[in-house]
């Protein structure tokens, strides 16, 4: 917007109806006259002279801009409490030992603070949630964008996003409830909590994710290729996986980052059907604990505060925070690729 | 007709092949979208089976019990209620200022592209995280404000969390209003506040609305964070003020979910109809708000 209307010059044209803005007092047109007389009621608010109104523009600039630092404050106030709390962590666990071990046994004796559990644990409920939602999480964004009829697509989109708006934690008692006890015919020895039914169910949760995600980066192809290869003979599903399919790569691999990043950070439906069993394992039939899950567990019991226990949950926590920091910096650096492309 | 033309007419014998392959996987393609509304549909089915038979009378005006039979939602009721409302006063007016800075006041350069940045990265972030900036900040070091594990220090720790929600949806809608109409605003004498206040909010507003109750919709479904807040201790009462302590409906659900009893799952069947037919019945307003309000410029 190149006009500043607070810094307005007052009568530009003097031939012209007053834009003075205390209202025509200053130069008296017949028009500006009328105007006073006829449309005071309408004028709203109290009349101010320039200066206090542009006291009063700046005032409510002001305060427009601390509701936008309020975002920034979000963030810094996250890595200050994260690091803050973790550097206390860090004077009695060695980082390296942090990062490194493989036993994980804080909440009794003896004590041991090696995250790889936690890690591997978030890392296998991604991979078995990714093996689910990564295909058909695609082949649904292809059939949207390359296939459906106006009128189904009007009703399978809406579905897949109520799938999205479900909260965590019904996903949680689904898994802990039915899939569970169904996986349970299927494979003999499936212990009440595993990793498979949590992460069938967060596949599920990050499958409307990609879909969108990928869709909106298809629908970003332009038409002029679609129908260049139409032109040369392709048939429709050579249209779809050769030319718009590649042409929206960078959108699609954005999806799926960006759905990982998701499966990490969640928490009930992990909390619920995983268990709370620290184990480094990729067995999807075991009981493991995430990162998410371990804080969940320790803010449920009476840790009190500022014991090593209180502050591992912010040392996981941070690592938790990086880790999906990380993968949503590189998602959308993919997605802002497709943009700058066809957009 | 000559030999060449007739191949120009006929079918490619290979097209045929193709074709079918591209048959194939279009059926392949509707079947994996189709999976989902399966899913859907199977566990909505699961949990009405599971639950319907527990929504009595006693169901909506109970604490939770050790008795199965004689436990209700009404603490959680109320406390997500409070929570809708809370988060709804402070991120409502927060986030559309932010939008409204950002589309309408910022300049833009790069403090303008950190905020968005910033923002973008926020929404990005896991619940569970938020629930560790408000148990250090809003129950811990605002102790004094806040009361502690409270209802307020929960619905500020939900209301940073759909903040972006909001303030994302915020500025599409105000994108959305064409440059003309704040030209015309302007070219009438009126102030930048003037303009936004009189001409872009009120055009804006359907879209903000639309995406503040998805955000609420979100708020109210939220469970981890609270549960980092202590929001899961047990509660008989209904929070009368701000600094009350709170339970909501998510965390009802998974307390009644982690016990081994069938009836106590039941039980969490029955609360998630309720909070599914708030979250829907939420939904649907926003969309039909969405509809009805649409502008063609």
């Amino acid at each position: 917007m190149t006009i500043d209307p607070t810094s307005r010059p007052v009568n530009v044209d003097p031939d012209g109806p007053s834009r003075d803005p205390d209202g025509g007092r200053g130069v008296a047109t017949a028009a500006g006259q009328a105007r006073v007389v006829a449309g005071a009621p309408h004028e709203p608010g109290p009349r101010l002279t320039g200066a206090g109104r542009a006291l009063k523009e700046r005032a409510i600039g002001a305060l427009l801009s601390l509701a936008g630092a309020v975002s920034i404050l979000t963030t810094v106030g996250i890595v200050v409490v994260l690091v803050w709390e973790s550097v206390g962590f860090f004077r009695h666990v060695p980082v390296r030992d942090f990062l490194t071990g493989t036993v994980w046994t804080p909440l009794f004796q003896p004590q041991h603070f090696g995250v790889l559990p936690l890690l591997v644990g978030s890392v296998l409920i991604a991979v078995i949630a990714s093996l689910i939602a990564v295909p058909l999480g695609l082949g649904a964004a292809i059939y949207l964008s390359e296939y459906s009829p106006r009128r189904v697509r009007a009703v399978l989109k809406p579905i897949l996003e109520i799938l999205a708006g479900i909260p965590t934690v019904v996903y949680g008692y689904f898994a802990l409830t039915f899939v569970t006890p169904v996986l349970r015919h299927v494979i003999p020895g499936l212990g009440i909590f595993n990793a498979l039914s949590a992460g069938i169910v967060v596949g599920i949760m990050i499958l409307p994710l990609i879909a969108s995600l990928s869709e909106d980066a298809m629908a970003a192809v332009p038409r002029e290729l679609r129908q260049g290869a139409y032109a040369l003979g392709s048939t429709r599903f050579e249209v779809a996986t050769r030319v718009v399919t590649p042409a929206a790569l960078s959108g699609i691999v954005a999806s799926f980052i960006l759905a990982v990043s998701r499966a990490i950070g969640e928490t009930m439906a992990v909390v619920l059907a995983a268990g709370m069993t620290p184990q480094l394992t990729f067995d999807p039939r075991e009981s493991v604990q995430t990162m998410t899950a371990y804080i969940v567990q320790v803010s449920l019991g009476d840790t009190p505060f500022g014991s090593i226990e209180y502050q591992s949950i912010f040392a996981v926590g941070l690592l938790l925070f990086m880790v999906t920091l990380v993968m949503n910096i590189f998602g959308r650096g993919f997605l802002n690729r497709y943009r700058e492309v066809y957009a | 007709m000559s030999d060449a033309s007739e191949r120009l007419l006929s079918t490619p014998p290979d097209l045929v092949r193709r074709r079918r392959w591209g048959r194939a996987f279009e059926l392949v393609c509707l079947g994996t979208t189709v999976v989902g509304v399966v899913f859907l549909a199977i566990m909505l089915v699961d949990i009405l089976i599971d639950g319907a038979g527990w929504l009595t009378g006693t169901f909506f005006t109970e604490s939770p019990s050790r008795i199965p039979s004689r436990a209700g939602i009404k603490p959680a009721l109320a406390g997500t209620l409070w929570l809708m409302g809370l988060v709804a006063l402070i991120a409502f007016p927060l986030g559309v200022a932010a939008a409204v800075y950002l589309e309408e006041y910022a300049a833009r350069n790069w403090i303008q592209s950190v905020i968005q940045t910033n923002i973008a990265n926020l929404a990005g972030v896991p619940s569970i995280v938020y629930g560790i900036l408000g148990l250090a900040v809003f129950v811990r070091w605002m102790f004094a404000l806040t009361g502690g594990r409270s209802v307020l220090s929960g619905a500020l720790t939900i209301s940073l969390l759909v903040l972006p929600v909001i303030i994302i949806a915020g500025q599409e809608a105000i994108r959305a209003v064409p440059g003309s109409i704040r030209e015309a605003s302007y070219g009438l004498g009126a102030t930048r506040w003037q303009t936004v206040r009189h001409h872009v909010l009120p055009n804006a507003l359907p879209g903000i609305m639309t995406g503040t109750i998805l955000a609420l919709s979100r708020a109210i479904g939220e469970t981890a964070p609270l549960i980092m807040m202590g929001a899961l201790t047990f509660i008989a009462f209904v929070p009368e003020g701000p600094r009350d302590a709170f339970t909501v409906l998510p965390i009802q659900i998974f307390n009644w979910a982690s016990r081994p009893q069938d009836e106590f799952r039941n039980l969490a069947a029955a609360a998630i109809i309720v909070l599914l037919v708030l979250l829907l019945s939420m939904n649907a307003v926003a969309i039909w708000m969405r509809n009805k309000y649409r502008k063609e410029w």
